[in-house]
């Protein structure tokens, strides 16, 4: 069998992958925070929670209405991203103004409320939602089997985060939502609807949010409390990479997940703790973050 | 009065010793304990945020290492109450030493961030370390009796230990507050970069508040560890640092008695709604965002500003 630092080449492979898939959760989330904070400034607590509704809207709609993964995968972050509209019109928009901490304790309650409603209603084990059929099953790579359904997660969660930051960086819309994250007054002065926009930009990063959760619904149970075991690890992420760069938020995720994978061969018991050691080496290192400009 | 008290806070610390005498008349003794302990949890990260303005959102760490120490020494080692007690608050501070000085080199939302998670490679620790019984817990501490000699089987007896644990750290709380130290705390809340062209070493004055919240936090869980008898994940888990956050920002942040109103409310709600399972978790869930919607000075912010008092 061949080994590498004495461990199997396949188990090794096996956990890359799997790292790759925890990587693509910490990257999808973290995007979301980061551009709902750049320009609301507010840390999206109720980040966590809303990736596991989007879990839950995606079982929704197949037992109730029979409407598939595949449509699941637009309409469940469609359906919580309307959610998440109405959230920042009732709730977060009270607080423009006000210092940000009291953003971060409203979601906070927000994700108290979702999480405790959900438990009420499904338990805390959660139900189950099949992989679909045409992601069923290994794929035989030669040097190694790979389940699909981990595949397709990398490679959905990748094109997603690309098309995000294509959007912000290289569109005309992108560009708008940069310079209102830099000066909003400015840019409402040029007749952008700033708040409009604001609200709307809460909606899409809770829809990517919601999107990772309906990428995660068949990987394990889909359970209440998916979404605030995730959400602190990607505030770890966030801590590591700094606000300041969409394309920063994703490679600081990927690669933790992939560090997280390989402690997992290495060194198991520390596996849970790894993103934390990183996180303080970070700040010993590069205070800021390491995308992150100094405050 | 000296000591810093206003005749206002003077009139309110009388009627709060009243209320802690006569209390275990009135309600189960342990309920009383537990709001007690909860009590001084709140009023030391009120240190933090209600006078330096910084939001720990990882003070389960403190107060749940505090609990484990205690009921470890307590169990394993015989010790008595007190060195039980102190161990917990100095293991707290110790945690809270290398925390605080980790977090402080970041600001505002992302030092919330920071002390959330290396609260939770604390409570991952917890479950993996062999001395805090992982899943399980630390079962069936002893009472263990104040100087090796008084007895504290009697929940009377614990009751007036807890209760002066509880005053003394309340009152150490308001000396700081009102010391020269807690000035320069306060410049600091108020303008950051002003106190540091002022001359003042800012990261030394946050740090060793945060050290003293985290001490007191760690006393406050290993008092809760001798009530109930045990010392389990609950305690270090990320919850119990919102539920904290939660009794401050009810009671009052930065007011000296609003988060020991905070906290007897938190504990009569935790105890009332407890039948209803998941119900508790989203009634605080409510509050939190009532709270800061509608009530951000919380209830003795509110009275004391209707009465025009600092209380």
């Amino acid at each position: 069998m061949v080994t590498i630092f004495g461990k199997p080449l396949l188990l090794l492979y096996g956990q890359l992958t799997l790292g790759l898939v925890n990587g693509a959760f910490y990257a999808l989330l973290s995007l979301g925070l980061a551009v709902i904070f750049g320009l609301l400034n507010v840390i999206n607590f109720a980040h966590g929670a809303l990736f596991m509704l989007g879990a839950f809207v995606a079982w929704g709609l197949l037992t109730y209405l029979g409407i598939g993964y595949w449509a699941a995968l637009i309409v469940a972050p469609c359906v919580v991203g309307l959610f998440g509209v109405a959230l920042e019109r009732v709730l977060i928009k009270r607080l423009r103004g006000l210092d940000h901490l009291y953003g971060l304790l409203l979601t906070f309650g927000c994700a108290l409320v979702i999480e405790g409603l959900m438990r009420n209603e499904f338990g805390s084990s959660g139900v189950a939602y099949d992989i679909p059929h045409a992601l069923k099953g290994p794929l035989n790579l030669g040097f190694m089997v790979l389940p699909l359904y981990r595949a397709w997660v990398v490679i959905a969660a990748t094109g997603m985060c690309l098309a995000t930051w294509l959007l912000i960086e290289k569109t005309r819309l992108g560009a708008t939502l940069r310079a209102a994250t830099e000066n909003a007054p400015l840019v409402q002065a040029f007749g952008v609807d700033v708040p409009r926009l604001v609200t709307l930009t809460y909606g899409a990063g809770v829809a990517l949010a919601a999107f990772a959760g309906v990428l995660a619904a068949p990987m394990n149970s889909v359970n209440p409390n998916m979404g605030s075991n995730l959400i602190v690890v990607v505030f770890a992420t966030v801590v590591i990479g700094g606000m300041g760069s969409i394309l920063g938020s994703i490679v600081t995720g990927f690669g933790l997940g992939i560090i997280e994978g390989l402690t997992k061969v290495y060194y198991p018991e520390g596996s849970a703790a790894v993103v934390y050691v990183v996180m303080v080496i970070v700040l010993l290192l590069r205070p800021a973050g390491l995308f992150g400009r100094a405050a | 009065m000296s000591f810093g008290f206003s005749r206002a806070q003077a009139v309110a610390l009388v009627a709060l010793v009243a209320v802690i005498i006569v209390a275990p008349g009135l309600v189960y003794p342990v309920f009383a304990m537990k709001v007690l302990c909860f009590g001084l949890f709140a009023s030391a990260f009120n240190l933090l945020i209600g006078y330096v303005g910084l939001l720990s959102l990882g003070h389960a760490a403190y107060f749940g290492m505090g609990g484990y120490v205690a009921a470890y020494v307590a169990k394993t080692w015989g010790l008595s109450a007190e060195l039980a007690i102190l161990a917990g608050g100095a293991v707290g501070g110790l945690v809270g030493l290398v925390f605080g000085w980790l977090a402080i080199r970041r600001q505002g939302i992302y030092f919330a961030m920071i002390t959330l998670a290396l609260a939770q490679m604390i409570y991952f620790f917890c479950t993996q370390a062999s001395f805090t019984g992982g899943e399980d817990g630390i079962q069936q501490v002893p009472r263990a009796p104040l100087f090796g000699v008084v007895s504290m089987q009697d929940d009377m007896a614990l009751y007036w230990l807890i209760a002066g644990i509880f005053l003394a750290g309340f009152l150490l709380i308001h000396r700081i507050v009102h010391s020269p130290f807690g000035q320069v705390l306060k410049a600091i809340r108020e303008n950051e970069p002003r106190a540091i062209s002022l001359g003042y070493r800012v990261d030394d004055y946050k740090l060793l508040a945060f050290v003293l919240s985290a001490f007191l936090a760690g006393i406050a869980g290993a008092a809760k560890s001798q009530v109930f008898g045990f010392a389990t994940l609950t305690d270090v888990d990320w919850p119990m640092s919102g539920e904290v956050v939660l009794m401050t920002l009810l009671g009052g942040i930065g007011t000296i008695f609003g988060p020991v109103v905070g906290a007897l409310m938190f504990g009569a709600l935790e105890t009332y709604l407890a039948p209803f399972g998941d119900w508790v978790t989203v009634s605080q869930g409510a509050i939190f965002i009532l709270c800061v919607i509608a009530f951000r000075r919380g209830i003795v912010g509110e009275l004391g500003n209707r009465l025009r008092l600092v209380l």
